[in-house]
Order: C-alpha cells, then sequence, then structure tokens
C-alpha cells in the first residue's frame, strides 16, 4: 500500500486530460453532441444494421474515425508512447465483452459518464462512474493480489 | 464540415487519451491497484477533463443551437435504476482486466496492436449481444 512515485505522471497526465476536456467541450458547442466514445461507437453500427445510417451517425462515425487516426497524427511528431497492450486473447475477449455489455447497459463509459456526466453534475453519471470505478479497483485487488 | 469537425475532435480527445496514459492497460490497472502500489496520475485525468468539459456544458446550456446549428443534446433522462449500476460493474470488471475502455481500445486500434484489435472486436459484440437481448427481453415482457 502507498503511492506509486516512480509511475506518476501529474503534468502530462493533467495535460491529456485538458485537451479530452477541450475535445468534449468543444463537441457539445459546435455540435450539440455529448463526447461519450462507447455510444459514438455503437450508434452508427446499430443504426446501419437497422438501416437507419444519417446525418447524426455520420458524426458520429467521423469522430470515431478521428480516435483511430489519434496515433497516425502522433507519429507525425513524436515517437508513440509505449503502452502494454495485454497478449492474452482470452482475456482480452473476456474484457472486451464485459466492457461492450457493460457500456450499453449501463448507457455509457469512461467519457460519457466520467468526463461528459460528472461534468454537469449528473446524479446518475456519479452513480455509473462509481460502480465501474469499484468494480474495476475490486477486479485489480483480484487479479494482482489473490 | 460537420464531419470535418468531429474527426478534428476525435483526434484530439486521441491524443489526449495518449498523452494522459489512459491508452496504457499497465497504467490503468495502476490507477485501480488502490490496495497495491497506486497510481493517482489518472485521477489527474477526470480532473482535467471535467474541468474543461463543465466550461463547455455551461457555455452550451445557455444557447438553443450549436455552432453548426444543430439542437444541443444534453441527455435528461436521469433514472437510477438496477441496469445503471450493474452496467458500471461488468464494465469496470472489462476496465480492471483488459485495462483499456472504448476511447483508448480505438486509439491502440488504430497504433495497430492486435490485443486491441481483438479488443475492439469482442466489445462490439458484446454491444450487439446486449442490445439483441435487451429487445428480446422487452418484447416478452410486453
Amino acid at each position: 500500500m502507498g503511492i506509486n512515485w516512480v509511475q506518476f505522471t501529474p503534468g502530462s497526465s493533467l495535460l491529456g486530460g485538458l485537451l479530452i476536456g477541450a475535445s468534449a467541450g468543444l463537441f457539445l458547442l459546435a455540435l450539440g453532441r455529448i463526447a461519450g466514445i462507447a455510444g459514438l461507437i455503437a450508434r452508427p453500427i446499430l443504426a446501419t444494421i437497422q438501416g437507419k445510417f444519417g446525418a447524426s451517425e455520420r458524426v458520429s462515425l467521423a469522430f470515431v474515425t478521428g480516435l483511430v487516426m489519434a496515433s497516425w497524427i502522433w507519429r507525425l511528431f513524436a515517437a508513440l508512447p509505449s503502452v502494454a497492450i495485454p497478449e492474452k486473447t482470452g482475456a482480452t475477449l473476456i474484457a472486451g465483452l464485459l466492457v461492450g455489455v457493460g457500456v450499453r447497459m449501463g448507457n455509457g463509459c469512461t467519457s460519457g459518464h466520467g468526463i461528459c456526466g460528472l461534468s454537469r453534475l449528473s446524479m446518475r453519471s456519479f452513480v455509473n462512474v462509481c460502480a465501474f470505478m469499484v468494480a474495476g479497483m475490486v477486479t485489480v485487488y483480484w487479479l494482482k493480489h489473490l | 464540415m460537420k464531419e470535418i469537425i468531429a474527426t478534428l475532435l476525435g483526434v484530439l480527445f486521441g491524443i489526449g487519451l495518449m498523452l494522459s496514459g489512459m491508452t496504457d492497460p499497465d497504467k490503468v490497472r495502476g490507477f485501480l491497484d488502490v490496495a497495491g502500489s497506486w497510481d493517482p496520475s489518472l485521477a489527474l485525468v477526470m480532473v482535467g477533463g471535467i474541468s474543461l468539459a463543465a466550461i463547455g456544458y455551461i457555455a452550451a446550456s445557455g444557447r438553443s443551437r450549436s455552432w453548426m446549428g444543430e439542437r444541443i443534446d444534453i441527455p435528461t433522462n436521469n433514472i437510477i435504476d438496477r441496469r445503471l449500476i450493474l452496467g458500471g460493474l461488468l464494465f469496470g470488471a472489462g476496465w480492471g482486466i483488459g485495462g483499456m475502455c472504448p476511447g483508448p481500445a480505438l486509439v491502440n486500434l488504430g497504433a495497430g496492436y492486435r490485443g486491441a484489435a481483438i479488443f475492439v472486436v469482442a466489445m462490439v459484440a458484446g454491444m450487439l449481444v446486449h442490445d439483441q437481448l435487451s429487445k428480446w427481453m422487452a418484447n416478452r415482457n410486453s
């Protein structure tokens, strides 16, 4: 128990958060939309299945495309940050499934509830954030310490 | 034009995720590992993100239309139910196991990681399974 000062990156994490918040704030101001990534991924897919892909889905898909392209733009200016992507296919599949089901059931993720919802003091988002933080902490405790 | 703005904002969001450390599953698990050697960095992502998103929200709530002329689509649902909590619990468990939430998964997919591609396929499958099941249950109950 204790704080891991070696891994602590307050400057870049705060700055990264400000960029995320700027994007979310501008998405609402410029296009009237909430930057909830889970919803932005799901809506164009569901609309395509139902044959109802329209202007709003095009905007969702465009934002999602921007997320996929972010590392390409980054690479023009600097080396990509090193990230430890899990190699175990089984665990990754389970994790992805849980995230997919969970964000649809709870209607949002770290961005929609965590950033956008909390920024407008939504009690609904606060409850969801508490649920995913507690579950995340318990899961990591279980994986690392038991 | 709207699509171009949305793409640029997606890139900005993604670069923010990369800079913040949210795209590194080890960093995420370090943040969730409050009982071990805790790395509080990602709490600062929330602080930075919420502060600017709040300014956007306050500015937007005084307007009837967005800059591009759309209706400003702020959620009005305030129901706190079992689905909201169970959904959060399932999402949090998956976040703890994989170390990725939806945004970072897409960024890592773009960076070409095989594990991120598997994660995104499973996540989209999970979304579709959930929506099909809930539609089926709603039909059965009506």
